[in-house]
C-alpha cells in the first residue's frame, strides 16, 4: 500500500508541474488530498504493521502526527490556494507551488512512517529541498536570502545527523548487528560502548534540530518563516517541526535505556532550557509579525524538550504539545496571511484597529492569543501543565521558576503585540479597506476548537495512540 | 597503500587552505573523489558488480566529475572573480588546519578503542572541521558550496572508517540526496549572482531584528 502511495505521490507531483490548467490541477489536488486521507486511515487500522521490506511501518508515534498532517494538508492547500488567487500569481508559478507542496506533504509522511534510521535520514533530506521551492515562492531578495541560508544550514545539519548515524551503527557493530530499524537498535544497545552512544547522539540531536528549530539550530528556522507564503509558515512551524520532534524522539527512545539517559535529559533540558531563554529575549523586541509567532514556535519547542528530558508524565506531555501546538500555530499563520492582506505589511507597529476592519479575522486572533499562552480553557494548559507537574517530579524547582518567569515575559510581549493590532488605531491611518469573506476563518475556528477540544476531553482513540508511542520508555 | 592515499588526501585539505583561485579548489575536489575511490577499491573485500558500479557512480562520476564541472560552469557563468577572498591571510589559514588536525589527532589518540582504524578518523574528523573552518573563513557562497563538499567527503571517509553497512536502497537515497543538494545550492547560488552584483555573503544580512 505504502509503495502505492508513492508511486501515487510521485504521479500526482509531475501532473501538477506540467499542468497549466486550473480545473485539473483542482482535480489533482483533491485526488491528492484522497490519497492522502486513504493513507492516514489505512495506517490507523494496521497499526503495528511493515511494509516495503520492514523499510516503513504503521506506529502509533508516526501515525497520529500523520493524521495531523493530513487534517492540516486540507486547510494548507485550501489557504494557498486563497493566498494565490489574491497574489494573482501565474499559472507556472501555481503549478511549481503545488507541485512542491505535494512532494513536501509525501516526504512527511514518508518521515513519520520510516522505521529505519537511514529511510528516515533520507527522507528528511527531501523534505528540506522541497520546502526551498516553496519559501522562495515570492522571488524577493530577502526570500533569496532565508532560502539560501535555510537550504545551506539544513544540508549541514543533516550531515552531521548522518555523522551521529554513523557513530551509531558503529557502536552496534560491535554488537555484531547491523540492522538499523528503530524495533531492534534497542536491544543490541545494552553493552556498547558509551562514548560512541553519546557521540551518536550529541550529533544526531543537533542535526536534527535544524528541523525542529530548537536551540542551537533555530535562526535560519525564524528566517524561514519570516519569508515563506503564510501557508508554508503554517507548515514549517508545526508539521515540519513535527518533522524533526519525530527524528529527535525516536533517537531518544533508542537509547533511553542505556545508561547514558540521565545524561540525555540534562542535554535536552538545557536546549529547551534555552529555547525558551532566547525566544523571550527576541520575543521582547521583535516587531514582525511572523517573526514573533516563529520565536513563539521556539519557545513552545523548548517546552516540549523539557517535557521529555522530565520523564515520567512528560513523554505523554510533549506528544500531546506537538499535536496542540500543530494545530494551534497552523491557524495563527493562516490568519495572518489575511492580517497582510488587510494592512499589507507584517510590521505591528503598522496596523492597528483589527477589530473593525475584520471582525472574525479578529476574534481568531483574540482565541489565538488564549490558546498560545495556555491559559484555561486553552488545550495547550493542559499539556503545558503537565509538562511542569513532570518538572516538579523530577525536583527541578529552580528551571520550573526560571520556565514559569520567561513564560510570563513572553505573554506579557505577545498579549502587547497582539492587543495593539486588534484595539489601538494604526500608527499612519489609511481608509483603503479590503474585505474578507468571512468563511475564510472557519478553519481556523475549526482548528483552534479541536486543539481545545482534544486537550480537555481527549477521544480514548488518542490517549491510546499517544500511550502506545510512549510505551518502551522507562517510566 | 590505503595509508598513503588517506595522507594525499590530508595534503589536499592543506592545499586548499593557501590556494588562492577558485578554480584550484574545483581541481582538488575532482582529486579527492579519485583518491577516495582508489581507498574504496583497494578496501572493498569482495567485489561484485553491483557494488562496484554504484561506488563508481558515487565517487568518480559524481564527485570528480559531475559536481567539478557543475561548480566550473557556476564559476563561469557568473563571471565570479579568480581570487578566494578569504577573511583570513593564507598562512593564518595553514595555521588553523594544522591546529585542526593537531588536534584531532590527539583527540584520537585518546580514544580507547583498540577496534578502530585511527589514520581513517583523523583524516576524516580533519575533513569535517576544516571544510567548516573553509565555510566560516571564506567571503564567497560558491566557497561555501565546497566546504559543504569537503565536509561530505570527510563523512564519507567516516562511514568506511566505521565500516558501516548501510543497506543499497539507503546509499542510492544518499548519494542522489547530496546530488539533488548540491544542483539546489548551485542553482540558488546563480539566482544571487543574478540578483546582486557578487556572490558574496555580504549580501545576505538583511534578515535580523
Amino acid at each position: 500500500m505504502f509503495g502505492y502511495y508513492l508511486i501515487l505521490i510521485l504521479l500526482l507531483g509531475t501532473g501538477t508541474l506540467i499542468n497549466r490548467n486550473t480545473s485539473i490541477r483542482i482535480l489533482l489536488l483533491i485526488v491528492f488530498l484522497a490519497t492522502q486521507t486513504a493513507i492516514s486511515i489505512y495506517g490507523y487500522l494496521h497499526l503495528n504493521t511493515t511494509e516495503l521490506g520492514g523499510n516503513f511501518g504503521y506506529d502509533s508515534l508516526g501515525v497520529l502526527f500523520l493524521v495531523v498532517l493530513t487534517v492540516l494538508s486540507y486547510t494548507t492547500i485550501f489557504h494557498s490556494y486563497v493566498y494565490l488567487q489574491h497574489r494573482k500569481d501565474s499559472s507556472i508559478q501555481q503549478s511549481m507551488y503545488f507541485s512542491a507542496l505535494i512532494i513536501l506533504i509525501g516526504a512527511m509522511t514518508s518521515v513519520y512512517l520510516a522505521s529505519t534510521i537511514g529511510i528516515m535520514w533520507v527522507v528528511i533530506e527531501v523534505t528540506t529541498l522541497s520546502v526551498a521551492v516553496l519559501i522562495y515562492h515570492e522571488r524577493t531578495h530577502l526570500s533569496l536570502e532565508a532560502t539560501w541560508k535555510y537550504v545551506f544550514i539544513c544540508s549541514i545539519g543533516i550531515t552531521f545527523a548522518f555523522v551521529g548515524i554513523v557513530f551509531l551503527s558503529k557502536a552496534l557493530q560491535e554488537e555484531g548487528s547491523v540492522n538499523l530499524s528503530f524495533t531492534d537498535i534497542p536491544g543490541h544497545l545494552q553493552n556498547v560502548n558509551i562514548f560512541w552512544l553519546k557521540l551518536a547522539f550529541i550529533f544526531m540531536l543537533v542535526g536534527f534540530s535544524t528541523k525542529m528549530g530548537l536551540f542551537p539550530m533555530h535562526t535560519t528556522t525564524v528566517d524561514a518563516h519570516t519569508v515563506a507564503p503564510p501557508p508554508i509558515s503554517a507548515f514549517i512551524s508545526t508539521t515540519l517541526m513535527n518533522v524533526g520532534f519525530v527524528a529527535i524522539f525516536r533517537t531518544y527512545s533508542l537509547m533511553a535505556h542505556t545508561s547514558i539517559l540521565p545524561w540525555m535529559n540534562q542535554i535536552l533540558l538545557w536546549c529547551g532550557f534555552l529555547s525558551i531563554f532566547v525566544s523571550t529575549v527576541y520575543i521582547l523586541r521583535v516587531n514582525h509579525l511572523k517573526r514573533m509567532f516563529a520565536y513563539s514556535s521556539l519557545e513552545h519547542m523548548g517546552l516540549t524538550a523539557i517535557g521529555l528530558a522530565s520523564g515520567g508524565i512528560g513523554y505523554f506531555a510533549a506528544i500531546l504539545h506537538m499535536v496542540l501546538h500543530s494545530f494551534v500555530k497552523a491557524s495563527v499563520f493562516y490568519q495572518i496571511d489575511q492580517v497582510h492582506r488587510v494592512f499589507n505589511t507584517y510590521i505591528i507597529q503598522k496596523t492597528g484597529s483589527y477589530f473593525k476592519k475584520n471582525l472574525t479575522g479578529a476574534l481568531v486572533m483574540l482565541l489565538v492569543f488564549v490558546s498560545i499562552t495556555a491559559m484555561p480553557p486553552s488545550g495547550m494548559f493542559v499539556s503545558e501543565f503537565l509538562i511542569f507537574r513532570s518538572l516538579f517530579e523530577s525536583h527541578k524547582i529552580l528551571v520550573f521558576v526560571l520556565i514559569l518567569l520567561l513564560l510570563t515575559m513572553i505573554m506579557w510581549a505577545l498579549g502587547k503585540n497582539i492587543f495593539s493590532m486588534l484595539f489601538l488605531p494604526p500608527g499612519e491611518p489609511d481608509d483603503h479597506i479590503v474585505k474578507i469573506n468571512p468563511w475564510e476563518s472557519s478553519t481556523q475556528f475549526i482548528l483552534l476548537t479541536a486543539a481545545i477540544y482534544l486537550g480537555l476531553n481527549p477521544p480514548s482513540a488518542f490517549v491510546q495512540l499517544i500511550n502506545d508511542a510512549i510505551m518502551l520508555l522507562p517510566k | 597503500m590505503i595509508n598513503v592515499l588517506l595522507i594525499t588526501f590530508l595534503i589536499t585539505l592543506f592545499y586548499v587552505a593557501i590556494a588562492n583561485r577558485l578554480l584550484t579548489y574545483v581541481k582538488v575536489l575532482a582529486f579527492q573523489g579519485v583518491l577516495l575511490f582508489a581507498v574504496v577499491f583497494i578496501q572493498l573485500s569482495e567485489i561484485n558488480t553491483l557494488n562496484l558500479i554504484l561506488i563508481l557512480m558515487e565517487t568518480i562520476f559524481f564527485k570528480s566529475i559531475a559536481v567539478p564541472v557543475f561548480l566550473a560552469y557556476i564559476l563561469k557563468r557568473n563571471k565570479i572573480t579568480r581570487e578566494a577572498e578569504p577573511y583570513l591571510p593564507n598562512f593564518m589559514s595553514l595555521i588553523i588546519v594544522t591546529l585542526i588536525c593537531v588536534i584531532t589527532i590527539v583527540l584520537v589518540n585518546s580514544i580507547k578503542d583498540n577496534q578502530l582504524d585511527k589514520i581513517f578518523f583523523v583524516v576524516a574528523l580533519s575533513a569535517l572541521f576544516t571544510g567548516l573552518y573553509f565555510i566560516i573563513s571564506r567571503r564567497k557562497i560558491i566557497t561555501h558550496v565546497m566546504g559543504y563538499l569537503i565536509i561530505e567527503n570527510g563523512v564519507f571517509v567516516l562511514s568506511l572508517a566505521l565500516g558501516s553497512e548501510m543497506t543499497m536502497l539507503v546509499n542510492i537515497g544518499i548519494m542522489l540526496d547530496i546530488f539533488v543538494s548540491v544542483l539546489v545550492l548551485g542553482i540558488f547560488a546563480n539566482r544571487i549572482g543574478d540578483t546582486f552584483e557578487a556572490m558574496s555573503v555580504d549580501n545576505l544580512a538583511n534578515l535580523k531584528d
